[in-house]
């Protein structure tokens, strides 16, 4: 049941290096040559997906700078600076949203429903130590330490999308790796079709959580194919280093064709399931937010159109894409769902 | 008159800081929604001062503040429409078919556009000449500016996603305001009724 697919179409590496590696010509050819290839290939995926530095031969430099990128060398997961992406090409040429665009327009109640709010209330968070669990219908349930969970996956950083149901959207370089790799890990048994995601409930330093704005803790949650899908990644990073705290530390995930509710922040908790979860945004408005919350610009929300969209850092909007670009890769998994009931 | 400088430089000081937070780049990273919350937020704020106008000189013997009143519903109404333009010029950039569904098919963008109509109508006909040349009828049209301070406040609490705070602050100060008018009501009525 859990066969890996690969087909061309899904998403391509190419190299990333740190500024000071640029330098090199041999790695610069090599790259051009990597992204000549990729782009014959015609990756859906904004390209320039990478591989964790450290991993890649890094012997020809090894200056203070490499020591500061080397994952072992950080405490985290990922270094801590912010890496330089700024050679990233995807297939549409759309530029990255800056860092700290990022990282200071955010949407977690969990520290204020202002845009701002998250930057400001986040630092209070304690990331370390950290325990997911997995339950439910798995054959295997267990409680993680964080960095066991992570362990055996190679991290690599993906560019994707990110389009909020607010009509505003993102170009964001994430850091994690396939979500299907850990299900695979976990063996879900037959009767798991739906996997329910919990955020950390923590009210003492998640201060958005003193006030009933949403059902706490958050719950979000995916069909089981959905979740297997390549593109749906759990994050531990973003702009190459670790998840700043309010863009969901110390793991999140990331289902760039869905609306960024979905993607759940600081998570807690998977639970495999035979029956649909319900999500927090589900039981707050069930007249605006479904279970599926596919990006879809011909199903408007009831208050304003998704047609369009503004992205960060730009004047005018613009038009929204089904799926979010993404419909080569996941579109096949809806041809039975009316779009328009289940949005 | 000193009282009348403070409304200006108060009335005009949200605008010029809003301008020099844009010529900054203090804006965030969405500056066109920034600009649309700051000039609602200021919009209904002060429609909601000018409503306090007449509560204000009955409960505190300041007479003179009612002749404030009209600037400060003007500067209200310069808000509001600083409001309609960022989404009309910024937002949307003149994309008037999607302007036109807002309009028609969204309730909470209907409801603020109505109000917006409201308060043209009251600017246009707030100068000397115009109380002089609608007459009585003149107190009839402006005692719209509390429907369409209803529908600024509906129009706040509906926009928002979740977290409904700060547009119910509103709609409480409006419902107290509201509330303080009833006596002047039945005070006036009673007057109207011929002596027995």
């Amino acid at each position: 049941m859990l066969i890996r697919k690969r087909s061309p179409d899904d998403v391509r590496s190419s190299e990333l290096t740190p500024e000071a590696a640029y330098l090199s010509r041999r790695r610069f050819v090599d790259r051009a040559a990597r992204f000549a290839a990729a782009a014959t290939l015609g990756p859906s995926v904004l390209t320039a997906c990478d591989i964790l530095p450290g991993q890649d031969s890094l012997s020809e430099g090894t200056g203070p700078d490499d020591r500061a990128i080397s994952p072992s060398a950080a405490p985290g997961l990922s270094p801590q600076e912010v890496q330089d992406f700024s050679s990233a090409r995807s297939e549409l040429g759309e530029p990255l949203t800056p860092f700290k665009d990022v990282t200071h327009y955010n949407n977690f109640y969990e520290f204020g429903t202002g845009k701002e709010d998250p930057a400001r209330n986040a630092g209070t968070l304690t990331t370390r130590p950290w325990a997911i669990s997995v339950e439910g219908d798995v054959a295997n349930p267990a409680m993680y330490n964080l960095e066991d969970f992570v362990a055996p996956h190679k991290l690599e950083d993906r560019i994707y999308r990110l389009r909020c149901v607010e009509a505003w959207s993102m170009v964001i370089p994430w850091r994690g790796f396939p979500l299907a790799e850990l299900i695979r890990r976990v063996q879900p048994t037959s009767r798991a079709r739906f996997v329910e995601f919990t955020t950390l409930h923590r009210p003492a330093e998640m201060i958005g959580q003193r006030r009933r704005v949403l059902e706490w803790p958050y719950v979000e949650g995916l069909r089981l194919d959905e979740a297997m899908n390549p593109l749906t990644l759990l994050c531990t990073g973003v702009y190459g280093r670790d998840l700043p705290n309010q863009n969901g530390a110390p793991l999140r995930l990331i289902i760039p064709w869905k609306y960024g509710f979905k993607s759940i922040k600081s998570i807690v908790r998977m639970r495999f399931v035979s029956e649909m979860p319900r999500s927090s945004w589900m039981i707050s408005a069930p007249r605006e937010y479904g279970f599926f919350a596919n990006v879809n610009p011909t199903v408007d929300h009831p208050r304003w159109s998704q047609a369009r969209e503004r992205r960060i850092g730009k004047l005018r909007r613009q038009p929204t894409l089904m799926f979010n670009g993404y419909a080569d890769q996941v579109a096949s998994m809806y041809t039975d769902l009316d779009l328009r009931r289940y949005f | 008159m000193i009282a009348k400088g403070l409304v200006w430089i108060g009335g005009l000081s949200p605008a010029a800081w809003l301008a020099y937070r844009a010529w900054t780049g203090d804006l965030g990273a969405n500056p066109i929604e920034e600009i649309q919350l700051v000039t609602g937020w200021w919009g209904l704020t002060l429609l909601l001062c000018t409503l306090a106008a007449t509560p204000i000189r009955r409960f505190t013997r300041w007479k003179r503040v009612i002749r404030l009143r009209r600037l400060v519903g003007l500067f209200a109404f310069f808000y509001v429409t600083l409001h309609l333009l960022n989404y009309l010029v910024l937002d949307q950039f003149f994309a008037w078919e999607y302007i036109a569904e807002d309009i028609l098919e969204r309730p909470f963008i209907t409801i603020g556009f109505a109000a917006w109509l409201i308060l043209l109508s009251l600017a246009s006909t707030s100068t000397t000449g115009w109380i002089r040349r609608l007459g009585g009828r003149w107190r009839k049209l402006h005692s719209l500016i509390y429907v369409a301070a209803v529908l600024g406040a509906l129009h706040f609490t509906w926009k928002v996603k979740a977290d409904t705070r700060e547009p119910l602050v509103f709609a409480v100060v409006l419902t107290v305001l509201l509330a303080s008018r009833v006596p002047d009501l039945r005070r006036r009525r009673r007057s109207r009724r011929p002596a027995q």
